[in-house]
């Protein structure tokens, strides 16, 4: 049976040859970093080592699991072609597809996750990055966009409600949704982190707003559908901003653009109440071309910047703090919170929802979710290398300068100064200043939630190649305010897919809410939405203890779970098929990812140390608020009400989502032990067969053989967009 | 491959990738069902933007 549409080709010498090359290559880089112990090592051997595995996975474990375990047909109709409609469903070139997945599943996740984690040194987090991403996260996004696209396109939601049953549904559901407030909650923190008492910053990413709404105009009434020349002004104008923020801090307006977290943070929710309700043609499509553009043109920037500055790694190896889980970053060992710090670039489950929404429905050719699904996240997975390079160049004591909590620091220079030595880590205070200086900021102290640690990273790497150190500041902000960028654009789209959620789950039992349009039901929806997050986030800048500290974990321990979800679904299915010897490839991944999210949730909660458990936490501030003490670092006892009702919000949501994801794998392992048991496969809910004319390539580049397919019937699958739509009178 | 190839090639990526082209193909559409009425520029970029007003794209970490 041919399973895959190209010819079976015979193993070449020639193919023989480079892979047993990229295959050296990949292994005398990865025991370089094995085994360098105290010396400097250059980063280059970080990114060998992550390409030659990614080449090495996407050869041959990819094409495994195409092949042997989902059985790709590419004889079968996908529904962009069967459904095709010019609009939802439409097959799409590979490459533009591949395009599209990567912009959407790739952010601000990869960039921060890797930072956190550099408290423990650079082995640990590289390893998980590489390894998860190859055995686990890849994996994800490609049998579920694989399982989807079988199921016309349907949600992850969906599939778990028909798949699994309406218990595990609805379990789903709402976990899909309390995650995804965490989420932008947690995103916005780090914008919040990064502009707070930062006047160049806030200025700049305040202009963003005019500026979208200046090309959303442009786009819509003056050039219409010429993107390419808007985002090229857009661009222009963002980079203009960015300087100016320079002029800006240096003027009497710094005092308007100095704003306080809290103040930032009613902004954040105003702005992102107004994006959710007005149309997308004003605020939200055109910054989604300024993201899109700003996010491609800086990874490669910093792919050319760390090849061509080949930094050194400054900081150790495996810090002390992976094994006695005393960091000041993020408390815990390094099993499980290593895991959890680092979620999107190794293992992202909100992934899932990405590849159960848009994608499934465009895909030509069913042997292309290899290179949509698992090419796509190894390319995010290579975006988190390079930043875990960026934060792991800089010198420790700098880089715990910027990420211990401001209670651990003091707020001068000379007490962060003594505060890193006592972690066993030496910067002065002058350099502390210097550094400072050198980006142009009042202070690096305690700029927690990493953005402004990778700001830093990369102005480093760039000013090495492109203007040197009067470049410094310019970089730095640079980096800012391309992360900020992403984050607000998934901030704005979050906000937006949760409105909708919200408006068909209560649409169910309310039949007006279901109509998107309806304002009232919009408007309240939005404001729901905005409220939900927005507490999180207020929580988390007013948090004595730290926002990020306390609200990162829950953060990487829901998307986790959300990964769990989205392969306990995926394992369910392969046995549903008959697939039990190959329930493994995901059966594998699910074990190890609820092994670390259950034992991650245990200790967030039952941890007898408070600055781990937040049961244990709570009851430390709730023993002293009674005998009417101030414990540090609270300064007065609202403060100390704030933490004892942080606390035990923290320890409700944290068990709620564990509990959510343990009824939807009980609910999944009965079914599963229903389809060992029974003598035939259970029926499955996919889409029906139907057979398909359209020949495309299904790598990136196509093969002779698919070469000359393409000669013969020319290419297929062209169609009209929106044609049909727009013709219908 | 030449330098004018990849060039073009460059150009039909950007142009795909942001929907630029969406128009020319439903132009080349239009022409051959003539007993359609013929959307401006202005008009069918409208439509196609406002189409995603009730369908968000969910934008990761």
């Amino acid at each position: 049976m041919s399973i895959i549409g190209s010819t079976e080709s015979k193993i070449s010498l020639r193919s023989v040859a480079i892979w047993t090359t990229v295959a050296v290559v990949g292994a005398v880089a990865w025991g370089v970093l094995a085994l360098s112990r105290g010396e400097e090592i250059s980063a280059i051997w970080l990114v060998v080592a992550a390409l030659g595995s990614y080449a090495i996975a996407y050869r041959f474990y990819s094409r495994f699991i195409a092949r042997k375990v989902l059985r790709v047909d590419d004889r079968r109709a996908t529904p962009a072609e069967r459904l095709d409609n010019g609009v939802d469903f439409q097959p799409t070139d590979r490459r533009v597809l591949f395009g599209h997945h990567f912009a959407a599943v790739a952010g601000a996740g990869p960039l921060v996750g890797p930072v956190l984690a550099a408290q423990m040194g650079y082995l640990p987090g590289t390893i998980w990055i590489i390894v998860g991403v190859i055995f686990a996260g890849a994996v994800q996004d490609m049998v579920t966009l694989f399982f989807s696209m079988r199921r016309d396109g349907k949600s992850l939601g969906q599939m778990v409600r028909e798949e699994i049953g309406p218990v595990g549904g609805a379990a789903a559901l709402i976990a899909v949704f309390a995650i995804m407030i965490i989420l932008l909650a947690v995103l916005a923190l780090v914008v919040v982190n990064a502009l707070a008492a930062s006047p160049w910053g806030t200025f700049s990413i305040a202009m963003t707003i005019p500026i979208a709404l200046f090309m959303g105009v442009y786009l819509r009434v003056l050039r219409p559908g010429r993107v390419t020349e808007t985002s090229v002004i857009g661009i222009a104008l963002l980079l203009l901003a960015i300087a100016g923020g320079g002029y800006v801090e240096g003027s009497a307006w710094a005092e308007v653009f100095t704003l306080s977290p809290q103040t930032l943070v009613i902004c954040l929710v105003v702005y992102g109440f107004f994006a959710s309700v007005l149309p997308v043609w004003m605020l939200l499509a055109p910054r989604d071309y300024l993201s899109t553009f700003m996010k491609v043109g800086t990874i490669v920037l910093l792919a050319v910047g760390v090849v061509v500055a080949a930094p050194q790694l400054q900081n150790e190896a495996i810090t002390k703090f992976a094994l006695d889980g005393t960091g000041p970053v993020f408390s815990g060992s390094l099993f499980p919170f290593v895991f959890i710090t680092i979620t999107c670039g190794a293992l992202s489950g909100f992934h899932s929802l990405i590849a159960s929404g848009t994608t499934p429905k465009l895909i030509q050719k069913e042997s292309q979710v290899r290179l949509i699904g698992y090419g796509a996240m190894l390319m995010e997975s290579f975006v988190a290398i390079m930043a875990l390079v960026a934060a792991n160049v800089l010198d420790p004591g700098l880089y715990f300068a910027m990420n211990s909590p401001a209670g651990l620091l003091g707020t001068t220079a000379e007490s962060a100064a003594t505060a890193v030595a006592n972690l066993g880590f030496t910067i002065s205070p002058a350099d502390l200043q210097a550094a400072a200086a050198a980006v142009q900021e009042n202070t690096i102290i305690a700029r927690t939630g990493g953005a402004p640690t990778l700001a830093v990273g990369i102005s480093e790497i760039l000013a090495g190649i492109f203007g040197g150190g009067a470049l410094k500041a310019f970089w730095y902000h640079f980096a800012i305010m391309f992360e900020a960028l992403f984050i607000l654009t998934t901030v704005d789209a979050g906000t937006r897919v949760g409105r909708f959620m919200l408006q068909d789950t209560i649409g169910n039992v309310w039949k007006p809410m279901a109509r998107v349009s309806w304002k009232p039901g919009l408007w309240g929806t939005s404001a729901a939405v905005v409220l939900a997050w927005g507490y999180f986030l207020y929580v988390g800048v007013s948090d004595p203890l730290g926002g990020i500290n306390q609200l990162y974990p829950l953060f990487g321990i829901s998307n986790q779970l959300l990964a769990a979800i989205a392969l306990t679904l995926a394992t369910t299915l392969l046995i549903k098929s008959g697939k039990l010897r190959w329930a493994w490839v995901t059966g594998l991944p699910l074990a190890w990812i609820v092994a670390l999210t259950m034992t991650a949730s245990w200790q967030k909660m039952f941890s007898d140390n408070p600055k781990i458990g937040f049961l244990a936490q709570r009851e430390r501030y709730a023993d002293a608020l009674a005998d009417g003490k101030v414990l540090a670092p609270a300064k007065n006892l609202d403060q100390m009400h704030v933490v004892v009702v942080n606390s035990t919000v923290d320890a409700v949501l944290c068990s709620m989502f564990a509990l959510l994801v343990i009824v939807i794998i009980a609910n999944a392992a009965v079914v599963c032990y229903r389809a060992i048991r029974a003598a035939e496969p259970l029926p499955l809910a996919e889409g029906p067969y139907a057979v398909s004319t359209i020949v495309a390539p299904s790598g990136l580049f196509a093969t002779p053989a698919e070469r000359r397919e393409l000669a013969l019937t020319g290419p297929s699958g062209a169609s009209g967009g929106l044609a049909e739509e727009a013709g219908k009178p | 491959m030449t330098v004018r190839s990849l060039l073009s090639l460059a150009r039909w990526y950007l142009r795909e990738l942001n929907g630029e082209g969406e128009y020319e193909r439903y132009s080349a559409w239009q022409r051959t069902h003539p007993h359609l009425p013929a959307l401006s520029r202005q008009e069918y970029e409208r439509l196609r933007m406002d189409r995603q007003d009730s369908t968000p794209g969910a934008r990761c970490c």
